[in-house]
């Protein structure tokens, strides 16, 4: 027949079908949708919580609680209170957070590409599944032993690195000190932070570089290209933004570090630019240090700093998933 | 004409790509030059120490590499050449903590180990004290407690929220799934203060394990989740096919034919759950007021573990709470790596 | 070609090539494989094949799939190697030295015997162009007039009409046929002696498959060509040469090799009769 002969032929509409669950099986449904939506209660409690105690000070305080630099509680912990208002302002240790975090990503982010890079394209077969595993393993280590090792052992070497740093380079503003005291400085956290994402930026860097395309790869080589040169061309424009997308998940997982930061960083409340001197904090360290003796109103204060680490660290580590879906499914 | 393989004399296999012995001569004498070239760059400038001695090899073996590459094969082969040897090198920085970490744990945890450290607690003891008086007894069992109550609230979330989003994969899916890895990026600190805040915190509460084993729970379950997530959907469909072919309803598929396919696989998932929250100490300083006594009941009184004891004998600051730390922290080590090595074979096990 | 009323058979469609002289510029003396084996691992798959390869021919090989053709073809420019348990035994000369040979840099190699693969891969990060020219910067080789260069390989592909007037557009935005023609295009940028083709048709349409079969032939003057293929009439329109490959359990054997006419019209072994007449593969 011809075309306008077969358009004419009325097609039949599809069938609607339908089917009726079991009982049984709605049940399944709604008990398994129930335990599914405890991420989004657990999430949005938190939210919820922390927000409802710290609003009075949110409020009182207003924006200047983020950019404000004073803390401090006019009601001491047994009750007394003074005469100068209570002021909460977390500017310096937002600062703080953010520097130590920058620090450890500007050191940790390099030498996980580096690592990955290594796993995939340079290590020998026999060695590689240990590597892997060592990283692995070093992932799985707990915080507080980080703290511990980086007080006890990494420091000593650390103040040592910092004055050479000082030394010859002490003319740039970020590495001159006002005062020569390179003891638990921004730089030697930022050190520590760097060491603990160090695992995480790895793996998943090296998943990322794991999915280039071997067609691709196998074409570069075709072409006469060098180990560096094909990774130049291919594997690094590949995994750009997954890369990049775990870099802002290590960067998260600095931000909100408490107990490694807190043993190896003199919490002083200043904004701290130089990093090789040791004064510092940041919001996850504050929020330890003054918990013990707090007012009931400090408290509040504290809830609320709470609640911006919640939210800070939450965009970030948002924004770096949709990053590293991107690249993962693209190499599918 | 066919000829059978014992007749022909076929060569053996080579792999001519290999470097000969000749091949290598300009390779040995890179490394003397690199030892050579290291040692002077010590002796001379202000190179000293670890540190000194590890760049120096650094960019002694970058200089020679490149140069000899570049000598025989070009500019492009000195640069891939100086590359090869730089990442090398950022990789040895990245393995060299582990080293050090698991080497001064054993070296100075085992000082404080005596037999008494895993029988008694601290309620007679300070920090303080010698280590051979008191114990993280009481941190053990704190710690196993509060794993259990925490393993029992989350596996099932976890499990659950993983079978929601591969067998029944309803409405909200893509939103729980984006919901699951945000909740793996809250800072542990947050867990602990939302519970403090919102359990405990103006309602005369005190502080037990109960109110910990939640904080943990909040930790635990995107790891689980995630985990179990990924396990299932490594079963292949044919499974879920040939159950719901017999005339199964789709609960009994996944209970009795996806669920227990993938029974070593959730297992690993339970045990990273686990692994991921035992070293935890921020939610527990906010939740259970690390009691330093023996303490069955975790809904009631402050309850010790091995992460708050450690936490309390590193601020303590004198010899012996340092010494009674490593101590410690030996024993949280060695159940972390347990719980490693256990998920790993179980991983491998699978395939 | 004459019009034919009957359907052309594989002999007739060969017999066409017989008088076809070997291109007259191609550079070199060709290339020889001498008693190739390759192993993975313990397993033997490919035993004792010698072929040569004059220069300005273009030879293909056939045989059903997992007879060894594309390890055979990966031995020829050390693509080979990159399998961790892969071993060889033989030689390859290229203009009489054997590529194998200790000291020999690898890079340069693979810049005289160049590679096209089944499914055309294009870099998606670079334009038309850039890909075109990837050759070069991958290498590093300087050359004073890359547009000219961009443009002769364009126009030696059978692609230059279709995207002159797009080379910033992306290098995924062609159709299937097209990127594999740019995929060839970018081989000639670095000007090899040798083109190896792994089955570059087999994931185009027949249309598409045409053209570069036209492109094929007149790369043949310059260049010695080597092409896997499992498509018996595409062998038989384009080869001067045909290399039956078989592997019966053994590890994978060169069975018989001549002129394609001959291997089509007169094959003197039994197995590559069975194959060439469809009675098998």
């Amino acid at each position: 027949m011809t075309l306008a002969e077969a358009k004419q032929i009325n097609a039949p509409t599809p069938r609607v079908i339908t089917t009726k669950p079991r009982t049984s099986d709605k049940i399944f449904r709604a008990v398994i949708f129930t335990g599914a939506l405890s991420s989004l209660v657990i999430l949005a409690a938190i939210a919820i919580f922390l927000g409802l105690r710290g609003f009075e000070i949110l409020a009182r305080e207003g924006l200047s609680f983020i950019t404000g630099y004073e803390w401090y509680s006019s009601v001491n912990s047994d009750g007394t209170a003074s005469e100068d208002p209570s002021v909460y302002g977390i500017g310096a240790m937002l600062i703080g957070t953010i520097v130590t975090a920058l620090i450890a990503v500007s050191i940790g982010v390099p030498i996980s590409i580096a690592a990955a890079l290594y796993l995939n394209f340079y290590a020998p077969i026999s060695i590689r599944g240990f590597l892997v595993g060592v990283i692995d393993l070093m992932a799985a280590f707990p915080s507080i032993l980080f703290g511990l090792w980086g007080f006890n052992v990494l420091m000593p070497s650390g103040e040592y690195w910092a004055k050479l740093l000082h030394k010859y380079l002490g003319w740039i503003p970020l590495f001159d000190v006002s005062t020569p005291f390179f003891s638990r400085s921004p730089f030697i956290a930022g050190l520590v932070l760097a060491i603990m994402i160090i695992p995480i930026v790895t793996s998943i860097a090296r998943e990322v570089f794991s999915q280039t395309p071997l067609d691709r790869i196998q074409a570069a080589y075709a072409l006469g290209a060098t180990k560096w040169s094909m990774i130049r061309a291919v594997v690094l424009p590949f995994g750009y933004s997954g890369v990049v997308g775990g870099a802002m998940l290590g960067l998260g997982r600095a931000m909100g570090e408490t107990v490694a930061v807190f043993t190896v960083l003199n919490i002083i409340f200043q904004a701290n630019f130089q990093i090789l001197l040791g004064a510092g904090g940041n919001v996850a360290s504050l929020i330890i240090l003054k918990f013990g003796e707090a007012s009931a109103e400090e408290i509040k204060a504290l809830m609320a700093a709470g609640l911006m680490l919640f939210l800070l660290t939450l965009l970030v580590n948002m924004l770096a998933d949709l990053l590293v879906n991107r690249t993962v499914k693209q190499g599918r | 004409m066919i000829m059978s393989a014992t007749t022909l004399n076929y060569p053996k296999p080579q792999k001519p790509w290999k470097p000969k012995q000749k091949d290598l001569i300009p390779t040995y004498i890179g490394i003397l030059a690199v030892l050579v070239g290291t040692w002077a760059l010590v002796e001379f400038t202000g190179f000293a120490g670890k540190l000194g001695a590890f760049a120096s090899v650094i960019i002694c073996t970058t200089i020679v590499s490149s140069f000899l590459a570049g000598r025989s094969r070009g500019r492009q082969a000195a640069k891939n050449a100086a590359v090869a040897s730089i990442i090398t090198a950022l990789t040895l920085l990245a393995i060299f903590p582990v080293i050090s970490i698991l080497g001064t744990v054993l070296v100075r945890g085992t000082k404080g180990l005596y037999v008494g450290f895993f029988t008694t607690d601290m309620g007679l003891a300070s920090v303080n004290d010698p280590l051979n008086v008191g114990g993280i007894l009481h941190a053990i069992i704190g710690t196993f407690i509060m794993i259990v109550i925490a393993t029992l609230i989350s596996v099932p979330l976890g499990i659950s929220t993983a079978i929601y989003l591969t067998e029944i994969r309803g409405p909200g899916s893509r939103l729980i799934r984006f919901l699951v890895q945000a909740m793996s990026g809250v800072p542990s600190i947050v867990a602990g203060l939302f519970i403090y805040s919102s359990i405990i915190s103006g309602s005369g509460r005190g502080f037990n394990g109960l109110w910990g084993a939640l904080a943990l729970s909040i930790l635990m379950l995107p790891t689980v989740a995630r985990t179990a997530e990924e396990v299932l959907l490594l079963i292949a469909q044919d499974l879920r096919e040939a159950g719901l072919a017999l005339g199964a309803t789709q609960w009994r598929t996944v209970a009795m034919v996806v669920v227990p396919a993938a029974k070593s696989g959730l297992i690993t998932a339970m045990i990273l759950g686990i692994a991921r929250i035992a070293g935890e100490t921020a939610p527990l300083l906010f939740t259970t007021g690390g009691g330093d006594v023996t303490n069955l009941n975790p809904t009631d009184g402050v309850m010790g573990s091995i992460p708050y004891a450690i936490w309390k004998a590193l601020i303590s600051g004198s010899a012996e709470s340092n010494a009674r730390a490593w101590a410690s922290i030996l024993v949280l080590l060695v159940l972390v790596m347990i719980l490693f090595f256990s998920a790993r074979r179980l991983g491998k096990a699978r395939r | 070609m004459t019009e034919n009323t009957k359907p052309s058979s594989l002999a007739s469609v060969a017999a066409g090539n017989a008088n076809r002289t070997p291109g007259k510029h191609a550079m070199g003396t060709g290339l020889e494989a001498r008693s190739i084996h390759a192993w993975f691992g313990k397993n033997h798959v490919l035993a004792d094949v010698s072929l040569d390869f004059a220069a300005g021919t273009v030879t293909a090989l056939i045989g059903p799939s997992g007879c060894g053709k594309s390890t055979f073809i990966r031995t020829l420019n050390r693509m080979h190697e990159f399998i961790p348990t892969a071993a060889m035994a033989g030689e390859v000369l290229l203009d009489g030295r054997d590529i194998y040979a200790s000291g020999v840099d690898v890079t340069k190699i693979r810049l005289k015997i160049g590679m096209v693969f089944q499914k055309p891969n294009p870099f998606p990060s670079m334009t038309i162009g850039e890909n075109v020219l990837s050759g070069l910067k991958l290498a590093q080789l300087k050359r004073s007039n890359k547009e000219e260069l961009m443009e002769e390989c364009l126009v030696r592909a059978g692609l230059w009409n279709e995207v002159k007037d797009r080379l910033d557009a992306h290098g995924g935005s062609l159709s299937g046929g097209q990127q594999q023609r740019l995929c060839i295009a970018r081989s000639l940028a670095v000007n090899p002696q040798v083109l190896l083709m792994d089955e570059p048709c087999s994931a185009l349409d027949p249309g598409s498959t045409l053209r570069i079969e036209e492109t094929i032939r007149e790369l043949s003057e310059t260049m010695t060509i080597i092409i896997v293929t499992h498509n018996m009439q595409q062998a038989a329109r384009i080869s001067d040469y045909t290399a039956f490959f078989l592997a019966d359990g053994h590890p994978g054997m060169m069975i018989e090799t001549g002129p394609t006419s001959e291997i089509f019209s007169n094959p003197k072994d039994e197995r590559t009769e069975n194959y060439v007449t469809g009675r098998f593969g």
